[in-house]
């Protein structure tokens, strides 16, 4: 190199490192921006917006009522882990169970009765339980199809609201659905696991399974079914996790 | 002389997504966290991912939620980046440097051993980069292309079910989304440790673009130099 190139060499350097310093900084800039911005229920705002807009990239152009969860043999089924106890906390007696239904936002809810659900056309499904923090095992659920329960119970409801909230009795577990992913085939009522009456561990005497859904929207214990005009509370949607969390 | 080495948008992406790969590995991790199911084992020996010490001084355990806003923000730019520089890489001519030949293996076997020391030059002759290089700049590439479709698969396994059982299952396709990760820090330990022996000039070119000629090559012994274009 001659030192007229040396020097035009170190000149390009000079700038170019300037430029990538202000690159980092102003990346590190966004970075701090972002992570400290308010607090969206347990996330930075910033992130939770995004995860917003994957949520409508998802039920949008993603979600379709005809892509099924696999099913799966029976000699797949494992066993069960009970991960959760949050709701489970009540001791309403088990007979005589009835659900609180609130047809549409500002209603006063009707009263329905499990014995009436259980006479609902019959659903079985063999299907993968996945949890939110990785680990799948397949089981067996008898009960009846949501869509079902809602053809019978609130066949307004689809039309006039746009989301579905469920709450345990003790109002400490409660998850919210959007209508879609509630009709779809898949979602049900449950109330038999692996050809046996739920146990407590598992959400007696009445829970939701939905395939399309993480484990975290599988509600045990339902006292009550709202539907809704406005997005219901959701307990990790509250913590941080993605409302939506469809597969 | 001086010669521009890396094109412009070479340079700002390659700075760009390995500061995203960096953060898409951390929130990477303290998804996993949840789930670290992987091991090695040969005969008695383990090697857990990761031991508990490992979990505790990086602070990963219980940010599942964080993890996972970090990683399903930060995957967009990730994908936009990588594809911003494969677009450029092939519309410019790029490729051509980087894609390997047809006596790339055994080419690359040699630069290495030469390298490391256990083999006598003389070197096979190379362009811009040896065989090594070609197959570890093209293959980190397609590692990436892996991580972002079997990042999907694992993301929307009913919605992608195509997708997920073109990996193999869901479990299958978390492993090889895991290995690739692994891939990624083996990677990165090599190329800074090349990057370093290379010297000041080969570095500062990924930075403003431009290296004297006649600048050596890597990998070159000394007084050696390699034809650079």
């Amino acid at each position: 190199m001659t030192p007229e190139e040396s020097r035009e060499l170190s000149r390009r350097n000079r700038r170019s490192f300037l430029g990538l310093g202000a690159g980092l900084a102003a990346a590190w800039g966004a970075w701090t921006l972002a992570s400290n911005s308010a607090d969206s229920d347990g996330i930075p705002v910033a992130f939770r917006k995004t995860l917003q807009w994957n949520e409508s990239v998802s039920s949008n152009l993603l979600y379709s009522a005809n892509n099924l969860a696999p099913e799966f043999p029976a000699s797949a089924i494992g066993e069960l882990r009970e991960n959760g106890t949050i709701g489970l906390g009540d001791d309403r007696p088990q007979a005589n169970w009835q659900v609180a239904l609130t047809l549409r936002q500002g209603t006063p809810p009707v009263k329905v009765g499990l014995t009436a659900i259980q006479e609902l056309p019959e659903y079985r499904q063999t299907t993968e339980f996945k949890c939110i923090e990785g680990w799948s095992t397949v089981a067996s659920w008898k009960g009846t199809r949501f869509s079902d329960f809602v053809k019978k119970f609130a066949p307004d409801s689809p039309r006039e609201s746009k989301w579905v909230g469920l709450d345990t009795p003790d109002e400490e577990y409660y998850v919210g659905l959007d209508m879609a992913s509630a009709l779809h085939p898949q979602t049900m009522l449950a109330w038999e696991l692996n050809g046996a009456p739920l146990t407590e561990e598992h959400g007696a005497p009445l829970r939701l399974v939905i395939p399309v859904k993480y484990g975290i929207k599988n509600i045990k214990r339902i006292a009550t079914i709202s539907f809704t005009a406005q997005r219901p509370n959701d307990y990790w949607a509250e913590r941080g996790y993605d409302y939506y969390s469809g597969l | 002389m001086l010669q521009l080495k890396h094109k412009i948008v070479t340079r700002w992406t390659h700075w760009a997504n390995s500061i995203v790969l960096l953060l898409m590995i951390w929130s990477g991790i303290l998804i996993y966290w949840a789930h670290d199911v992987y091991h090695i084992t040969i005969g008695s020996l383990t090697l857990k991912f990761f031991p508990d010490w490992f979990y505790s001084t990086l602070r990963i355990p219980s940010h599942l939620a964080d993890g996972m806003a970090i990683h399903f923000t930060l995957m967009w730019l990730f994908a936009i980046i990588g594809l911003t520089y494969v677009i450029h890489t092939l519309v410019s001519g790029e490729w051509r440097h980087l894609v390997p030949g047809r006596n790339a293996l055994p080419d690359a076997i040699s630069v290495t051993l030469i390298d490391a020391g256990l083999k006598r030059g003389p070197l096979p002759p190379q362009g811009r980069y040896n065989a090594a290089q070609q197959i570890a700049y093209s293959s980190i590439i397609l590692m990436g292309l892996g991580s972002i479709l079997t990042g999907f698969a694992i993301y929307k396994p009913t919605q992608l079910a195509w997708l997920t059982w073109l990996f193999g299952g869901y479990e299958t396709a978390r492993l090889i989304h895991f290995a690739l990760t692994l891939g990624y820090l083996l990677f990165l330990v090599i190329h800074v440790l090349q990057v370093i022996r290379a010297g000041w000039h080969n570095f500062t070119s990924m930075i403003s673009g431009y290296e004297p000629v006649g600048a050596p090559a890597t990998n070159t012994l000394p007084g050696k130099v390699g034809s650079s274009q």
